[in-house]
């Protein structure tokens, strides 16, 4: 968390539009931000606010009509497409909505998965793999498949392979949005145990709970942040 | 793909193939039946060639056949006034060695047809044979009964005869015909020998049904002094045999008096000519068959495709998902590709195998010979099927957006 350190994310008047002509729809229209290593970054707007599209631009799942991007002083833009694989398996963690686990496959092997595209070897990976299930609480159940757990449980193993990488941040969009209250919460802890280790996390919601567990809140409507503000927790 | 591995793809393939099993049974299928197709249709190919080889082998190989121009044997003569009729002279001729020192013998060859009676029983040989004994080396016509009449019976011309087996079933079932009088177009002679069967030789010949007899004897009783049918001649050695046919041409020149470039009125036949282009025309067959063969394997590869494309779309979240999380495009290649291929090589090997198996049966009629090149080309094309159709579909999947993929329901 050195001053010195290049910002984990800037971004410089991003927009976004889908669609041409008449039927254009400005998702984002001219979105700047900076956000610094070991931040924990809540994007909150309503349905059609353009948060999910910012999130996949931060997560170099899709690219801006216009502006510039750069993780850690890499300007995306600049790079093609094996490279941008090479980002989203070093510098990026994704946590979705709907858990996203690859299905008949172990929660190890889920968590695994990352690495091995990373290139790192069978028993490193097993290694990590275990510690970083361990660390979501699941170090007991690598060896279950997604459907032999609970939506709480999924999150968990979904997290664990976000983590797994040691990424530059985690980017997670509506990460209790299909859980229960219990979960939610313990999602949200989970969220915190790992900002306060060092990595930077962001999430998408809509829900000021899940807000409420950040220490910055990113305020987006119609494409555009109206709020920006940071508190101490 | 990096450290991905053999477990990883390995899990891939197998839960791509195992989460419809029917369709990916139907898969293989397809691809089982082309490469079982290949494998016994050029099997059948180069079985029906080597039955044709077999069979003028049996003929001989060092066998050099000459024969009228003129029209056949006896008929020469009233076809072309000036064609000149094969005679026993030239038959002599031809075994002098000192012209001839390639040529082991000759012996002339009249036919003449008619039927032979045994009590109530009869049999129309294709031939009723006059010739010399050294025929029987020369034409490679080894005996299973009895003995060979000999040159004296040719001399003395007695009416003795060697019989084929057709003959032999014809008029004495399985009894022993040896030492048995029967009569041949009216002449009685006694049976002293059978030959061994020499089978079908793939035409429409019966090579056993003939009736061979001293020529002397053919002459006076049954078919008069005219001019011979042919003359069968036998090399020293199959390596001569090329050496056997220009002296056995230069002789018949200077026994015909045919001048230098005239059109002769007699032709010289070996069996390597025989076999060259019956050779060219059972390649042809099994050229043809390969070729209807490697279309069925093709229509499999276009199932592999097409069931590739379908698991591409089914998997298609997934994909997003694998691109989300940091997979590069050469990685989902690989795994699609490792699918389709691992698709097509479990058709490859159970086509291989099935194929094998229905060789060793007799297929329409012909026993077929596998060749090692056809199942090792087989296998091969089968992998590279997979590889190939499976291309595509996988470069679709590899190429997708991880935006799109992971908006796809």
């Amino acid at each position: 968390m050195s001053q010195f350190a290049p910002p984990v994310v800037k971004i410089e008047g991003i927009t976004k539009v889908f669609g041409q002509g008449e039927t254009a729809v400005h998702a984002l229209r001219g979105v700047s931000l900076e956000i610094e290593q070991g931040e924990f970054v809540a994007i909150m707007g309503a349905s059609g606010s353009g948060k999910t599209t910012l999130m996949n631009i931060l997560g170099c799942l899709d690219i801006p009509t216009e502006g510039d991007y750069w993780i850690r002083n890499l300007n995306v833009a600049d790079l093609d497409e094996e490279q941008l694989s090479v980002v989203r398996s070093q510098l990026i963690g994704f946590v979705f909505q709907s858990f996203n686990l690859i299905p008949r496959t172990s929660a190890a092997q889920n968590v695994e998965l990352p690495l091995a595209y990373q290139g790192v070897s069978l028993s490193e990976r097993r290694k990590r793999a275990l510690a970083a299930l361990e660390s979501v609480g699941l170090g007991d159940r690598g060896r279950h498949e997604p459907q032999e757990l609970s939506g709480g449980q999924q999150q968990r193993v979904a997290i664990a392979r976000a983590l797994v990488t040691n990424p530059a941040m985690v980017l997670a969009d509506e990460p209790t949005g299909a859980l229960d209250t219990q979960s939610t919460k313990e999602i949200l802890e989970l969220l915190h145990k790992i900002n306060a280790m060092g990595s930077t996390v962001i999430v998408i919601t809509h829900e000021e709970e899940v807000a409420r567990a950040a220490r910055r809140m990113i305020r987006l409507r119609d494409g555009q942040v109206v709020e920006d503000t940071k508190w101490v927790a | 793909m990096g450290g991905l591995g053999l477990r990883e793809v390995w899990r891939f393939a197998a839960r791509g193939i195992t989460a419809n099993r029917m369709r990916s049974s139907l898969t293989v299928l397809g691809v089982l039946i082309g490469v079982s197709s290949v494998i016994v249709l050029t099997a059948v190919g180069n079985g029906s060639a080597l039955a044709v080889k077999q069979g003028i082998e049996k003929l001989g190989t060092n066998s050099i056949l000459v024969m009228s121009s003129g029209g056949a044997g006896r008929f020469s003569r009233s076809s072309n006034s000036n064609a000149k009729g094969l005679t026993i002279a030239d038959a002599k001729a031809l075994n002098d060695p000192a012209t001839a020192p390639d040529v082991k013998m000759a012996a002339p060859i009249l036919n003449a047809s008619g039927t032979c009676t045994y009590g109530n029983l009869s049999s129309t040989p294709q031939n009723i044979t006059g010739t010399w004994a050294s025929y029987f080396e020369a034409s490679n016509s080894p005996i299973d009964k009895g003995y060979y009449w000999s040159n004296d019976d040719v001399v003395a011309g007695r009416p003795v005869v060697i019989i084929g087996t057709t003959v032999a079933t014809d008029l004495f079932g399985t009894d022993s015909p040896l030492n048995e009088v029967i009569r041949c177009k009216g002449q009685s002679v006694t049976v002293v020998g059978v030959m061994k069967s020499k089978g079908s030789t793939g035409g429409f010949q019966d090579a056993d049904s003939i009736v061979i007899a001293p020529i002397t004897f053919v002459q006076r009783s049954m078919s008069g002094y005219g001019s011979l049918s042919q003359i069968q001649v036998e090399a020293t050695n199959a390596s001569t045999t090329t050496a056997a046919m220009d002296e056995v041409t230069t002789i018949m020149s200077a026994q015909h008096k045919i001048k230098a470039g005239a059109n002769a009125d007699y032709r010289v036949l070996n069996q390597a000519s025989i076999l060259a282009s019956s050779t060219t025309s059972s390649h042809t067959l099994t050229v043809l068959l390969a070729a209807i063969a490697a279309i069925s394997l093709l229509v499999g590869g276009i199932g592999i495709t097409n069931i590739m494309l379908v698991s591409v779309t089914e998997r298609t979240r997934e994909i997003g998902i694998r691109k989300a999380i940091g997979a590069p495009k050469s990685a989902i290649l690989t795994q699609f590709l490792i699918e389709a291929m691992l698709l097509s090589l479990m058709g490859g090997i159970s086509g291989v195998a099935l194929g094998v198996g229905i060789s060793h049966f007799t297929v329409l009629g012909v026993k077929p010979v596998v060749s090692l090149t056809s199942v090792l080309l087989a296998f091969i094309v089968s992998a590279l099927v997979g590889l190939i159709f499976g291309g595509w579909p996988a470069n679709r999947a590899a190429s997708l957006r991880p935006i799109e993929a992971l908006r796809y329901e």
